[in-house]
């Protein structure tokens, strides 16, 4: 508990903004992206854009694994439900995303499929234990935070020898993602990252060493504590200001060079590269995703029920794509609060809390009307 | 045939009306829970004239686990009516309670579900007076789910009303948030805690009449039960067409609570409380109000956490602890873990 309290104290917040504040130059930019949805929660939930001087604007990544999730996956979860009549097990989160048809998880629940909630795949493993006539079959989603706990599922569903037990593989890889930003000429301009806490627990901090070597872009890796996130924003100003892009570490409680060996050996011994995988907002990325290695075959959904990938366009007004992007925020949507609402979300951006526009939306609205009522747009 | 309080458990017939109902209510329900009213035994109790205008509310109570520290679904039941009844600024004098049993539930906690009701009408001083019993069938129910319905006397010319807040009003809150869902939540998802968090369910009937007796010009209370303190501040707020600012240093929750939210990745301003108001007045009473707040037991860490402003977007906004501004929304679909 003391822990939690140490990385929100206020003064030591207010300390660091000035920090952050003293140190910035006129004439320089500071756009940094905060990869992560956890971050851009935090970043939210504790308002610390009003913390930071103008000249340092932080622009939401593509880390959140419920957005970044295309609707031709969701379709596949839903086919799987209804036409195979498999028991599927997903986050809460994932229940809610709009697919096809009109449909989503939820309300193919509605129309007769057996979807369930669960918090985590060790009680869809369970249901599936407990269930041997059911066939029961996990979307697993997610970055390197949520792999292998995927692996250990696959590894003892093998040693249990349960033939009932299915996952539908859509993990996806941190730094392909990060590339796909730096590589798009058009994109947003970035000058840093905030590098991923949890998912660098997993993999370490080097992966991130090309970026900074190559494309000259300071990371630094970030908790998901509010103080965490302005002290390596601190950290990236100052990287910036010296001329430096180096990978940087603040979450040295938990993030070493290495990362978690076991936990990538588990990796990789059960997934495979996907040669290539669709991501929302960022296109078809190749090397950015994981399948499960033909030797455990019996318990990949995709292979096991022959589902066929069919890539679906999203929503024509919704943003999600170029928010994901970074390339545009929330309140650039047009149907950001009014057609599209936590209540009735159009993209997956509005769904998870680790949205951006859900985000936006729960913490962060009024400075929409504070801006339009002083442009004269209002009153 | 005697009721076994020790091994048994409810069956259909204790619902069908014959001698197996009669048993359990005269040596279970009547046994714990007499008085005079009750002893009519007749299917309503005939009460004395009120002495003033009446309130009256109703509260279905279903919760799992039944037991939790801090009390249980019978306590919870007679709690949550006396505090919608108090918060009205009425004194609460009198409750009916039905309850709806499921089959296989065994009678040795029913008793104590109902002996607890027992104690916690005496300590709100009011009186069951009336009640009744169904069973279903095991499987179609929780164990027990228990509605009551409360009335209580208004006092001479106070109208209080959540539509009645305006600019410049102060929003007190009586105690720490976040006790009684974390409470059961904890309980739920297997959480251990060195300390066990207590629920907060109390009866506030006291509380608000010492805050009545100070004679402070109060526009509304409310207990913020289910969606917790975010989601009264937005009714009220919504009620009067106002907004709010609100500090959240100012508003109390004990570090157990913050843990426990941290653990599972929720926000106490959005958990249950069952032993809490807040409460809205004019600006020239409130510290008055505070001081007559915190001579209560249930009253001890009241805090003033905000103001009433004008906006008619009705925003209620919070000055986070690290001194960033954001809404303190209306909670949107059911709060849930993080997975990033
Ligand atoms: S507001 Fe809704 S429709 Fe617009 S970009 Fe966000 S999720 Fe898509």
């Amino acid at each position: 508990m003391k822990y939690i309290e140490e990385f929100r104290n206020g003064k030591l917040a207010r300390g660091l903004a000035e920090a952050i504040a003293g140190e910035v130059r006129d004439g320089r930019r500071y756009h940094l992206m905060e990869f992560c949805g956890g971050h851009t929660h935090a970043i939210s939930r504790y308002g610390l854009a009003d913390l930071l001087p103008p000249r340092v604007r932080m622009i939401h990544g593509p880390g959140c694994p419920v957005c970044v999730l295309p609707v031709g996956r969701i379709d596949q979860a839903i086919r799987l439900a209804l036409e195979h009549e498999v028991t599927l097990c997903s986050y809460g989160d994932c229940l809610r995303v709009p697919a096809s048809h009109g449909l989503s998880l939820q309300k193919a629940r509605a129309q007769g499929a057996d979807v369930r909630m669960v918090y985590a795949i060790t009680d869809a493993l369970e249901l599936a234990r407990q269930n041997p006539d059911k066939q029961v079959a996990f979307l697993a989603i997610g970055f390197e935070t949520t792999t292998p706990p995927t692996a250990v599922a696959i590894r003892q569903a093998e040693a249990l020898g349960l033939a009932n037990f299915f996952v539908l593989c859509n993990h996806v890889l941190t730094p392909a993602a990060m590339r796909a930003i730096l590589d798009n000429p058009a994109g947003v301009q970035l000058d840093g990252f905030v590098g991923p806490a949890h998912v660098s627990t997993v993999i370490g901090s080097r992966p991130y060493e090309p970026f900074a070597n190559v494309y000259g872009k300071p990371v630094v890796i970030a908790g998901f504590e509010p103080l965490d996130v302005l002290q390596a924003i601190l950290m990236l100003v100052r990287q910036i200001n010296a001329g430096r892009a180096e990978v940087e570490n603040e979450f040295t409680r938990a993030v070493t060079p290495e990362g978690n060996r076991k936990a990538q050996a588990l990796m990789n011994e059960v997934f495979a590269l996907r040669d290539a995988f669709e991501w929302r907002g960022l296109g078809t990325l190749p090397h950015s995703a994981l399948k499960v290695r033909p030797e455990y075959a019996a318990f990949d959904a995709e292979a096991r029920f022959g589902l066929g990938y069919v890539p679906v366009p999203d929503n024509k007004a919704c943003e999600c794509g170029a928010i994901l992007r970074g390339e545009k925020r929330p309140q650039e949507c047009r149907i950001f609060g009014t057609a599209c609402t936590p209540e009735r979300p159009v993209g997956s951006c509005m769904v998870s809390a680790e949205g951006a526009c859900a985000a936006h939306y729960q913490y962060g609205r009024f400075k929409d009307v504070a801006r339009h009522a002083s442009q004269g747009g209002e009153r | 045939m005697k009721l076994d309080l020790l091994h048994g458990r409810v069956e259909m017939a204790h619902g069908s009306g014959g001698r197996a109902m009669a048993n359990l209510i005269e040596g279970l329900f009547a046994k714990a829970l007499g008085n005079a009213y009750l002893a009519q035994g007749d299917d309503g109790a005939v009460l004395p004239p009120p002495s003033g205008r009446l309130v009256m509310s109703t509260d279905s109570h279903v919760v799992s686990p039944l037991f939790f520290p801090g009390g249980d679904i019978g306590s919870l039941a007679v709690h949550g009516t006396v505090n919608d009844v108090a918060v009205m600024g009425a004194k609460p004098l009198y409750l009916s309670a039905a309850f709806i049993l499921e089959e296989g539930l065994p009678l040795a906690d029913l008793l104590r579900i109902v002996e607890s009701m027992a104690r916690a009408a005496a300590d709100a001083g009011v009186l069951i007076v009336t009640g009744d019993t169904k069973v279903v069938e095991k499987g179609k129910g929780d164990g027990v789910f228990i509605t009551t319905t409360g009335v209580g006397v208004l006092r001479e010319g106070l109208e209080l009303s959540g539509n009645r807040a305006g600019p410049g009003d102060v929003v007190l809150l009586s105690g720490s948030i976040g006790e009684h869902g974390m409470a059961i939540l904890s309980r739920r998802e297997g959480l251990n805690f060195d300390s066990p968090i207590v629920s907060d369910s109390a009866p506030l009937n006291g509380l608000v009449e010492a805050m009545l007796d100070t004679g402070a010009e109060l526009r509304a209370l409310r207990d913020p039960t289910r969606g917790g303190l975010a989601t009264t501040l937005n009714e009220l707020a919504k009620q009067s067409g106002v907004g709010m600012r609100i500090e959240e240093a100012a508003v109390p929750v004990e570090p157990v609570v913050v843990a426990a939210c941290e653990f599972l990745g929720l926000d106490p301003f959005y958990i249950a409380n069952e032993g809490k108001l807040v409460a809205l007045c004019a600006p020239q009473d409130a510290d008055r109000l505070l001081a007559a707040m915190r001579a209560q037991p249930l009253g001890k860490k009241a805090a003033i956490i905000g103001e009433v402003v004008e906006d008619r977007h009705g925003f209620v906004q919070m000055t986070t602890r690290l001194g960033g501004r954001r809404i303190l929304d209306w909670l949107s679909g059911e709060p849930l873990p993080r997975i990033c």
